[in-house]
């Protein structure tokens, strides 16, 4: 069981790292986009500037959280 | 060669240059503190055990995973772990973050392999063959996963390899003649580079597997093309200067966030 633990938060730490909201926001924009692709008619140029900007604001919002909460340690 | 196979030897160079740098801190001092015959031993006994990883992986996900599936997964994990090294890098070049250290690393690894006690197992020191096998491993799974990654999405596996082989022989060659830690190496920027890179890289392959979502599960393609990567780039770099230039304002206390009043309340 140690193991299994052991094992899940080595490649927790690896991918996810320190701020799983940012994995957790790129999966909800990733999973947008798929469903705008599945499900609409929206041309290529229009998918890749959509899911490009949800990718820029989720590490935008992570980035100023991870600032703010550091400024506010130091 | 075309701009996405530089881009594709690049970053796999640099990532894996880091990781060596890293890995190299390590060995060194556990071969300085614990003796270099158990240190060795770990190394090796890592080195082989990550070469039986990458062929196992490699073979796996080529052989069990179709094409359009690899691309969206691949290029997601690529996406969000590229995402977390731009992120630390920009927060480091702000002073908001502690900057890595290699002589601060080397000194930490030297403490704990002078404090701790003699065990001797299979004839070898076991702290040195331990301490060394970690950081090699640990390190190497790191560029392995890049290099997997790279090399399925961009099919393009040999120059993946060749890329990480030249920044290890790199970092191998400098380790051997000055043979102390690496840190006049500039880490952190090539830190920022490496992270800017995976972003692109994972940004492009992981709108690109989209596609797996629309009927036929052809890969949508970027306006341009290929040369879509260096706008991907161009837009990752501009907001990182931007993010870089903002927070360092905001770190010296040249920007404050003070709170708005509410609507009908006096001002403070």
């Amino acid at each position: 069981m140690r193991f299994i633990v052991g094992f899940g938060r080595f490649w927790w730490d690896f991918i996810i790292g320190d701020d799983w909201k940012l994995a957790a926001g790129v999966a909800v924009v990733l999973v947008v986009g798929g469903t705008l692709t599945g499900e609409t008619h929206l041309s290529n140029v229009a998918l890749t500037l959509l899911v490009g900007a949800g990718i820029v604001l989720v590490v935008s919002t992570s980035i100023i959280a991870g600032a703010y909460a550091a400024h506010r340690k130091n | 060669m075309s701009g996405s196979t530089a881009g594709l030897a690049l970053s796999t160079l640099l990532a894996s240059a880091v990781e060596f740098v890293e890995a190299f801190t390590i060995v060194l001092a556990m071969g300085l503190t614990r003796g270099w015959r158990s240190t060795l031993a770990g190394t090796i006994s890592a080195l082989v055990l990550l070469a039986g990883v990458a062929a196992i992986a490699g073979y796996a996900l080529i052989t069990w995973f179709p094409k359009s599936v690899l691309q969206i997964a691949i290029g997601s994990l690529l996406l969000v772990f590229g995402l977390q090294w731009l992120r630390k890098s920009i927060l480091r070049a702000s002073g908001l973050k502690a900057l890595h250290d290699e002589d601060e690393t080397f000194r930490e690894e030297t403490e704990a392999g002078q404090r701790a006690a003699a065990d001797v197992r299979a004839g070898l020191d076991w702290f040195g063959f331990v301490g060394s096998f970690k950081g090699v491993f640990l390190e190497g799974l790191e560029v392995i996963f890049i290099v997997i990654t790279f090399g399925l999405t961009a099919h393009s596996m040999p120059t993946a390899i060749a890329g990480a082989s030249i920044g290890g022989v790199i970092v191998l060659i400098a380790g051997l003649i000055f043979h102390k830690p690496l840190s006049r190496v500039p880490e952190n920027t090539m830190k920022f580079a490496v992270g800017l890179l995976l972003s692109t890289f994972g940004t492009f392959w992981a709108v690109e597997g989209l596609g797996v979502f629309r009927a036929g599960r052809d890969s949508l393609r970027w306006p341009g093309g290929d040369a879509a990567l260096i706008a991907v780039l161009a837009a990752w770099c501009a907001l990182s200067w931007l993010a870089v230039r903002l927070l360092s304002s905001y770190a010296r206390g040249e920007l404050t966030v003070t709170p708005q009043p509410m609507p009908g309340e006096e001002p403070a």
